[in-house]
């Protein structure tokens, strides 16, 4: 049960790679900004539909890592914000 | 007879399978028309000698960058193929079988780093995707040579197939349903080696492991390398090279000329390694005596560091400090491989996307990146006057690297794309593997110096004989005496590092210059002009025009820095 009473309901939040959490994970539901982008990211199997992790994020607009399946990518603050995740928390 | 080719993702161990496949004779070329570079060699399959060729890493036939371009065009219809797969990433590595499979061609599956799945705690079924898939699927462990030889052998049952059309989002919903009936995973802890892969690209632990690895590395290089040198190299050259190049001296003592070329000036009867200017004197000395034990040392370090996987982390953690300069973290790579060789630094700057990048890469490679035979000999001569004089140069070096990439990046039109790459995950070393590819270094190394050390010696030579070498001493005396505060004689020695800066700092030895000097010395010949190799490889990355411009601001700005040195120290 959580804190403000509720039994096991979470919310859904759509949100993109930066504003997630460290550890957070997520369904990626929209890849924002070029096709080139958005084909570049499918070539390695992150695409629409997959889940994705954060795994960390480096300070001050730092690249970020998220790793999906077993590929690890790191990519740049301004790139991680055209990923849209739904999150459930 | 058809060529074979390996294809697959980038950092899947397709180099590891190749050199298991052919053996010494490997070529390395550029792929016409672009800086993309690819190697083949040759195998014997049933008595006949087969090309193979080692293309660069793809995820896609559908290219989303130059390389990817590269490995596209050079599949043609008839090329046999062996898709290196990694094991413990199946589904993204089917895209491109599948796609390989749609062109028709021959296609034969390596199912590599099959170990690494095991530990993973996945299981794959290699019978069914070969009866799915309808090609051969053969498990190996590439860089222990486990199941190479069965691949070999199923080379010949790899049979074109008919060529079909197939969308991107039809290709995934395949894939799909490979994935579920032939791959199992099952869930584990994490192992050591996962959890270090985390520390090591979060902010706070990653800086202290980024810490750890530089000091460990450089301290590590410094105690193999002079360890080295004080058992090896200074006893091998006192006691046996030193007597023999005696002997040689007496007996053409009286072929003037042929005594001037091998073994040069006798210093009070005796050969003197650093002062004597023969090709087998100090030709053989500054190169193999001082300079070797560093550079075997260094690619030893560089090879482990790269073997393991950590420098794809060191460029997250960089990139906000490389964008300052225009670059992004991925430029800390071809910058540590200039700490051995400004040439290899230059042509790994090809990793960067953007004409911009390559251009700011490679000045500030080539003006503030000292090479590991220079760092020997800045060890070897400021070492003794102290250690705080040795980590000055380097200090300034870094200001300087750093200020002149943040100047260019301010002046010059573009901005500098972001960073986006893949991390490969840890590996435990093979020694074997490490030892093979330091041997080609190391061997790259000799054949690249020895020549230029021996060019140089003669050169030196020739010019005192026609009494160039004052002319130039007395043209740039106002620069080098006035500005620098060095004697006239270190002339000569700044002139010859435009050949090979270790012999260049080697000559300032008998000048007995102080510290001060010194350093100065050491800054101004690591900043103000490549050596000639460099200078070459300069010229062919970036064009004639490029190459003035960045030659005009190595000298300008070694002047400016020397002098401002001068009046400090």
């Amino acid at each position: 049960m959580k804190a403000d009473g509720r039994l096991g309901v979470r919310d859904v939040f759509i949100l993109s790679l930066n504003d997630m959490k460290r550890g957070e994970s997520g369904v990626i539901k929209e890849i924002l900004g070029g096709h080139g982008f958005a084909r570049r990211l499918e070539s390695m199997n992150i695409r629409v539909g997959k889940n994705i992790t954060k795994v960390s994020a480096m300070f001050r607009r730092g690249p970020v890592t998220v790793q999906a399946d077993h590929t690890r990518l790191a990519l740049g603050f301004g790139m991680a914000g055209r990923i849209i995740v739904e999150v459930k928390r | 007879m058809k060529r074979i080719l390996l294809m697959g993702d980038p950092n899947v161990g397709k180099s590891v399978v190749f050199s298991r496949l052919t053996g010494v004779h490997v070529v390395a070329s550029n792929y016409p028309g672009t800086t993309i570079e690819y190697t083949s060699g040759y195998m014997r399959l049933d008595g006949q000698k087969i090309e193979v060729v080692d293309v660069p890493g793809t995820y896609t036939l559908d290219p989303t960058n130059e390389a990817e371009k590269v490995a596209t065009d050079m599949l043609k219809p008839d090329d046999i193929v062996i898709n290196v797969v990694d094991s413990t990433n199946l589904e993204r590595n089917l895209n491109l079988t599948l796609q390989l499979l749609e062109r028709g061609n021959p296609v034969l599956v390596c199912l590599n780093m099959w170990d690494d799945a095991e530990h993973r705690g996945i299981t794959i079924d290699s019978g069914k995707l070969e009866q799915i898939i309808r090609a051969p699927v053969v498990p190996t462990v590439a860089v222990s040579g486990w199941g190479i030889k069965a691949l070999v052998s199923r080379i010949p049952d790899a049979r074109p197939s008919e060529p079909r059309i197939m969308n991107q989002e039809k290709r995934w919903q395949e894939i799909g349903s490979i994935i579920r009936s032939v791959q199992i995973t099952t869930r584990r802890h994490h192992t050591f080696l996962e959890k270090l892969e985390d520390a090591s690209i979060r902010p706070f632990s990653g800086a202290i492991i980024a810490a750890l690895v530089l000091a460990g590395a450089f301290t590590l290089v410094r105690l193999i390398g002079e360890a080295i040198i004080q058992y090896i190299m200074e006893p091998f050259f006192a006691r046996v090279y030193s007597p023999l190049i005696m002997k040689l001296s007496s007996v053409i003592a009286e072929k003037q000329f042929l005594h001037d070329v091998l073994i040069g000036r006798l210093i009070n009867g005796e050969v003197d390694f650093t002062q004597s200017f023969g090709f087998l004197s100090t030709g053989v000395f500054v190169p193999v005596g001082m300079v070797l034990p560093y550079v075997v040392t260094f690619y030893f370090v560089l090879g482990l560091l790269e073997d393991v996987g950590y420098l794809p982390r060191l460029a997250i953690f960089l990139d906000r400090i490389m964008h300052k300069m225009g670059l992004h973290g991925y430029a800390i790579i071809p910058t540590i491989l200039g700490l051995g060789c400004n040439v290899p630094g230059i042509l790994a700057t090809r990793i960067l996307e953007e004409k911009r990048q390559r251009f700011i890469a490679a000045t500030i490679i080539s003006i503030g990146v000292p090479c590991a035979a220079l760092q020997a000999m800045i060890w070897g001569m400021l070492g003794p006057h102290g250690w705080e004089y040795v980590l000055l140069v380097y200090g300034i070096l870094l200001v300087v690297w750093f200020l002149i990439g943040f100047g260019l990046n301010k002046m010059m039109r573009g901005f500098s794309p972001e960073l986006f790459i893949e991390i490969p995950r840890y590996h435990v070393p093979k020694l074997p593997i490490v030892l093979k590819k330091l041997g080609m270094r190391v061997l790259g190394f000799l054949k690249e110096a020895l020549p230029v050390v021996f060019v140089g010696i003669l050169f030196v030579n020739i010019l005192y004989t026609l009494g160039v070498m004052d002319a130039i001493a007395r043209f740039t005396a106002p620069v080098v005496v006035k500005l620098l505060g060095l004697p006239e004689e270190a002339v000569t020695a700044l002139v010859i590092g435009f050949l090979r800066k270790d012999v260049a700092l080697g000559m300032l030895a008998p000048l007995s210059l102080d510290p001060g000097q010194l350093v100065v010395a050491s800054v101004v010949l690591a900043m103000f002009f490549p050596c000639i190799a460099s200078f070459i490889v300069l010229m062919r990355e970036l064009g004639f025009l490029q190459m003035i411009k960045a030659t005009l601001l190595m000298v300008v700005s070694a002047i400016v820095v020397g002098s401002l040195l001068n009046l400090a120290l």
